[in-house]
């Protein structure tokens, strides 16, 4: 066996151990604190007049088991307020954004959503706690493997995943009430608007991983008028002095 | 003797050449920054062997064929070693803001790579150290290898992968160590350890053990995840390793800027990554233009309505997609400039049936060179001149370019190919849009300052910007736009759900009108940078706007110290692109360059008796760490200048390391005789030779611009040549200080030698890196004028 091949199992068991010790009173704790700095920080970030994040959402953020969702090696950082590596050269996002994109979309109870970029499912399943239905698609295959796998064992029983194409989105299931694209693209695919419900919402983040730049934001009107926003992620005013 | 002088030769080449083959493949597997990295270690190398053999002189002279045979031996197996575990430190650049433990990876993988080049610098040490008799011939062979070294390097690159390149360097050092061993008289246990070393190397090459470990966080690796994708072609060059990827089951859609109403896709495409990273794509294309509609509803196809029947000069070809947006939308003649003659064969040769033999078309002509120096040699006119988006977003948005120094985007480039429009031209780039807006507002302050220094008193009429959701095209002209150019501009900006960000008279209520941001913050900060308090906006933002030029061509660094406190505090509510890791990463190479320095260089040191004279320390001490700091401060700023004239880094470091080496090595030779005969006038020789340095150094500083522009269209061969012969008399005078000051010791205070050697060496460590800091922060010119500041207290310190 080679040497960083056995040092690296020998890591895994140990941090294996020190997670399995962790209990799932240990995790609710973690996941209460972690909700509550991200309500802290909405606040912050909400002082323009714009709603906070809403109750649902925040609820349900600290229902689903985040580390359920990391690989074993960083369950321990599973709740802190940071994106992780999830292997395959992809990341499970940082709580806040995941919040502050499922607040974008407005879910409720009856809608069907879809998702271009399943990753470890974690998003899917706090959709899927929200809506009536999520469609999710992934195009790297050990990922969607996974992710369906794991979403099944945690009895995610309203959440469909597909290996394949986002790009022309999921036809026999459209239209749909709100999608959130979490796959890098150089624009946007205009398949996708068009499967967008009239009063639909799209939310796209931008940036590399670790780095979420802004959200982009795609409302379709009730008289199938698009609108896009983009937003920052957080409040930074790039001017000093309030300018 | 011989042995001994050809195997100092083989182990100097195999030393500079292993130094530049360690940035390319760290430019593979991560990212080009860690350059300054590199030359700090081997500099570290230098100094900590020199340390070594200081406390170790009464066991290593008796062996010294042992010794230099075993340092060749180690240096052949740890440059293999570090080779394969420097890529396995699971180092991730992209995840420094959030994980402290990065820096300790960082920090393996500085001591990782510190180790085989301190065993190469311990078989140059030896020899200087333990046949004095023949020091002159020796430095000869060790300075005429390190420049033969970066000349093979550079050559070697041109027909073998990285990985194949370091067996050849391997072979030199292990030849090097046989050489030497065969006069030891431990031959035979050396003969064995070296057919060991041998078989291991024979048995590890061809099973892929020194295969590239590319980051998983680099687009080349990221696309290679998804189904159906494969690797087609792999070439590798000095200038980049090219990747061509196809993905036949999702197509790759590399469409930056299309609009979102559009009705149109992109057809197939192949994806060519340089360095695993700045995907440029090969469009199929069959002739028929119809297919490349979706070209039409582009940003950067803007300047096409503006323009009946342009010639058209791309800077940028690439895969090719820019001179089909040209062909698409009408332009009756193409010159396209591409830098990698490798690149323009894919398309001409290797995919040439995939791309539809496009650049058959006569009205198209595909130049191979660097594109300043192209536009600096052509006395073409063009009617628009559109320089094309090449980074990927992922690059653009993670800082990881903030080192990098561009020469496409200052203000002396932007004055050049303004000068090439024909009356009424247009000049077009398209940048990937960043919020809060940092790219775009820099590049329209680079373009303000350039019109500005032309002479230009109203820019606000030749400026106009479209965005779309992730890019935004900016328009300059020579010439004010007119009426309906600004009618032409709304109305393709409209159907296309395009936002105008500014044209001139444009009201403010015309802004932010699809893409709806918090705030119009292109049309303001436009604006400002307009008007007559530009500079008071430009000091207030709090990413760092002021115009690029080739002085300062940090095109793509925003990072302001200020307002670190604030983005750190950020980072957990979603701020974490709004740091520049890579700058971070700089400084924390510094302080590690520093510890290890430190620990390395200086503390072994501590255990020298203290027989000098009251005062040696703190005098010759400081006159040895100013000399370290200088000398790597004009290096650093010079292999900077010579970017922009020899059109890549690694070229640039190739030539101007080996130039400084092999010239300081004859002014350190010379350095003697100039003693003698300057104190027969009574004057100090330190202060003749910096003021030799300085007058060089601030003559090059006003005439290298003038220099460059007049010869940057020769080739590549030539260049090179005359960037050794600029070199030479000042690395000459250079080399003269320090030996001048080691020779003063010798007499004064002998005992302080391996002192003045390991300060000097630690300054030299951190000096690498902490010139690039200067560099960005204040430009090339100020870090040369301070490290002749630094020589004159040097000076000072010595004359007295």
């Amino acid at each position: 066996m080679k040497l960083n091949t056995t040092i690296r199992l020998i890591y895994c068991v140990g941090v294996l151990a020190v997670s399995m010790n962790a209990g799932a009173a240990d995790y609710a704790k973690a996941r209460t604190n972690m909700v509550k700095e991200v309500r802290s920080f909405a606040s912050l970030v909400r002082e323009d007049g714009q709603p906070p994040l809403s109750a649902n959402v925040m609820r349900v953020l600290g229902t689903v088991e985040r580390h359920e969702f990391v690989p074993p090696i960083h369950r321990q950082a599973a709740y802190a307020n940071r994106p992780l590596p999830i292997g395959y050269g992809q990341t499970i996002s940082q709580p806040y954004i995941v919040a502050l994109m499922t607040d974008l979309i407005q879910p409720s109870v009856g809608d069907v959503v879809l998702e271009i970029g399943t990753g470890s499912g974690y998003q899917a399943a706090v959709l899927a706690k929200l809506v009536k239905h999520v469609y999710t698609i992934e195009i790297i295959e050990g990922l969607a493997n996974e992710a369906t796998d794991r979403l099944a064992r945690l009895g995610y029983t309203n959440v469909t995943t597909r290996l394949g194409d986002g790009y022309y989105g999921w036809e026999e299931h459209a239209p749909f009430d709100a999608i959130v694209v979490t796959a890098s693209a150089t624009h946007v695919p205009p398949p996708l608007i068009k499967q967008l419900r009239p009063g639909g919402r799209m939310v796209i983040p931008v940036g590399g991983h670790f780095m979420t730049q802004q959200l982009l934001l795609i409302e379709k009107t009730s008289d199938n008028q698009i609108i896009t926003r983009q937003m920052g992620a957080v409040r930074f005013v790039p001017l000093t002095g309030g300018r | 003797m011989r042995l001994l002088f050809f195997s100092t030769l083989l182990v100097s080449a195999a030393a500079i050449a292993y130094e530049i083959l360690l940035m390319r493949t760290l430019s593979i597997v991560q990212w080009h920054h860690f350059a300054y990295m590199i030359i700090s270690l081997a500099l570290l190398g230098y100094g900590a062997s020199g340390t070594f053999i200081a406390l170790s002189k009464g066991w290593l002279k008796p062996r010294f064929e042992l010794a230099f045979s075993s340092s060749a031996l180690l240096f052949a197996i740890s440059m293999v070693a570090s080779f394969v575990l420097g890529q396995r430190v699971p180092f991730n650049a992209l995840e420094v803001v959030w994980n402290p433990r990065q820096f300790l990876y960082l920090a393996v993988v500085y001591l990782v790579f510190f180790v085989p080049f301190f065993f190469a610098a311990c078989c140059i040490g030896l020899a200087f150290s333990f046949r004095r008799d023949y020091i002159n011939r020796i430095y000869f062979f060790d300075l005429f290898g390190a420049g033969l070294g970066a000349l093979l390097i550079v050559g070697a690159l041109f027909v073998l992968l990285p990985q194949h390149a370091l067996l050849v360097l391997t072979t030199l050092a292990l030849l090097a160590s046989v050489l030497t061993g065969l006069t030891s008289d431990a031959r035979k246990p050396l003969l064995a350890a070296q057919a060991i070393c041998l078989v291991g190397l024979l048995l590890t090459a061809p099973h892929g053990g020194l295969a590239l470990r590319m980051s998983e966080y680099k687009a080349l690796s990221q696309t290679l995840q998804v189904i159906g994708t494969r690797i087609l072609t792999v070439s590798s060059s000095p200038l980049g390793l090219l990747t061509v990827v196809e993905s036949d089951t999702i197509p790759l859609r590399h469409a930056p800027g299309l609009s979102i109403n559009t009705d149109f896709e992109p057809p197939d495409q192949l994806g060519v990554f340089t360095d695993g990273d700045s995907m440029s794509v090969i469009t199929r294309f069959d002739g028929n233009l119809d297919t490349m509609a979706y070209l039409g509803d582009v940003t950067a196809a803007l300047p096409y309505r503006l323009l009946d029947k342009p010639k058209v000069l791309i800077l940028g070809a690439g895969g090719g997609a820019d001179v089909l947006l040209a062909l698409t939308n009408g332009a009756s003649n193409i010159d396209a400039v591409e830098l990698n003659p490798q690149m323009t064969r894919l398309v001409t040769d290797t995919y040439a049936d995939y791309a539809g033999y496009l650049y058959n078309d006569n009205r198209i002509t595909v130049h191979t060179g660097e594109a300043r120096g192209f536009v600096a040699k052509s006395d073409k006119q063009y009617d628009l001149i559109q320089v094309a988006l090449l980074d990927s977003f992922s690059a653009s948005g993670s800082g990881v370019q903030a080192l990098n120094e561009s020469y496409l985007y200052t203000a002396e480039a932007i004055g050049e190919y303004m000068q090439h429009l024909s009356a009424g031209g247009l000049l077009a780039i398209t940048r990937w849009l960043k919020l809060p807006p940092r790219d775009n507002l820099k590049l329209v302050a680079t373009v303000v300052k350039a019109l500005r220094d032309q002479g230009v008193d109203e820019p606000s009429k030749r400026l106009a910007m479209i965005r779309s959701w992730n890019t935004a095209t900016l328009l300059v002209k020579l010439g004010d736009f007119s009426a309906d150019e600004i009618e032409a501009i709304r109305q393709f900006a409209r159907s296309r759900s395009f936002d105008t960000a500014f044209y001139p008279s444009m009201p403010a209520n015309a802004a932010n009108r699809f893409n709806l941001l918090e705030q119009p913050y292109l049309y303001d900060g436009i604006n400002a940078l307009l008007g007559l308090n530009a500079h008071i906006f430009i000091d207030d933002y709090k990413f760092h706007l002021a115009p690029a030029t080739d002085d300062k061509p940090y095109f793509f660094h925003f990072f302001r110290w200020r307002s670190l406190p604030e983005v750190m505090a950020l980072r957990k509510r979603g701020g974490e692109s709004l740091i520049e890791w890579s700058y971070l990463i700089l400084i924390g190479t510094i302080v590690q360059a520093a510890l290890a320095g430190a620990v390395l260089i200086l503390l072994p040191l501590a255990r020298i008796k203290r027989t000098w004279p009251a005062g040696t320390s703190t005098k010759a001490g400081s006159y040895f760490f100013l000399l370290g700091l200088a000398f790597l401060f004009i290096e650093i700023a010079f292999i900077q200048k010579f970017i922009l004239f020899l059109s890549h880094p690694l070229y640039a470091i190739a030539v101007v390391l080996s130039g400084f080496l092999v010239f300081a090595g004859f002014g350190s030779a010379f350095s003697r005789r100039l003693t003698r005969r300057v104190e027969l006038i009574h004057r100090s020789p330190v202060t003749v030779t910096v003021a030799g340095i300085a007058l060089i150094a601030l003559l090059y500083l006003a005439l290298l611009p003038v220099v460059f522009d007049q010869l940057m269209g020769l080739a590549d061969g030539f260049k090179m040549a005359l960037s050794i012969i600029m070199i030479a008399p000042l690395a000459f005078f250079m080399g003269m200080p320090f030996p001048i000051g080691l020779s003063r010791v010798a007499t004064s205070a002998p005992d302080f030698i391996p002192w003045a050697w390991g300060i000097n060496g630690f300054a030299s460590v951190i000096s690498a890196s902490l010139a690039t800091v200067l560099a960005i922060e204040f430009g090339f010119s100020m870090v040369v004028l301070i490290a002749l500041a630094l020589y004159a207290a040097a000076a000072a310190l010595i004359r007295e």
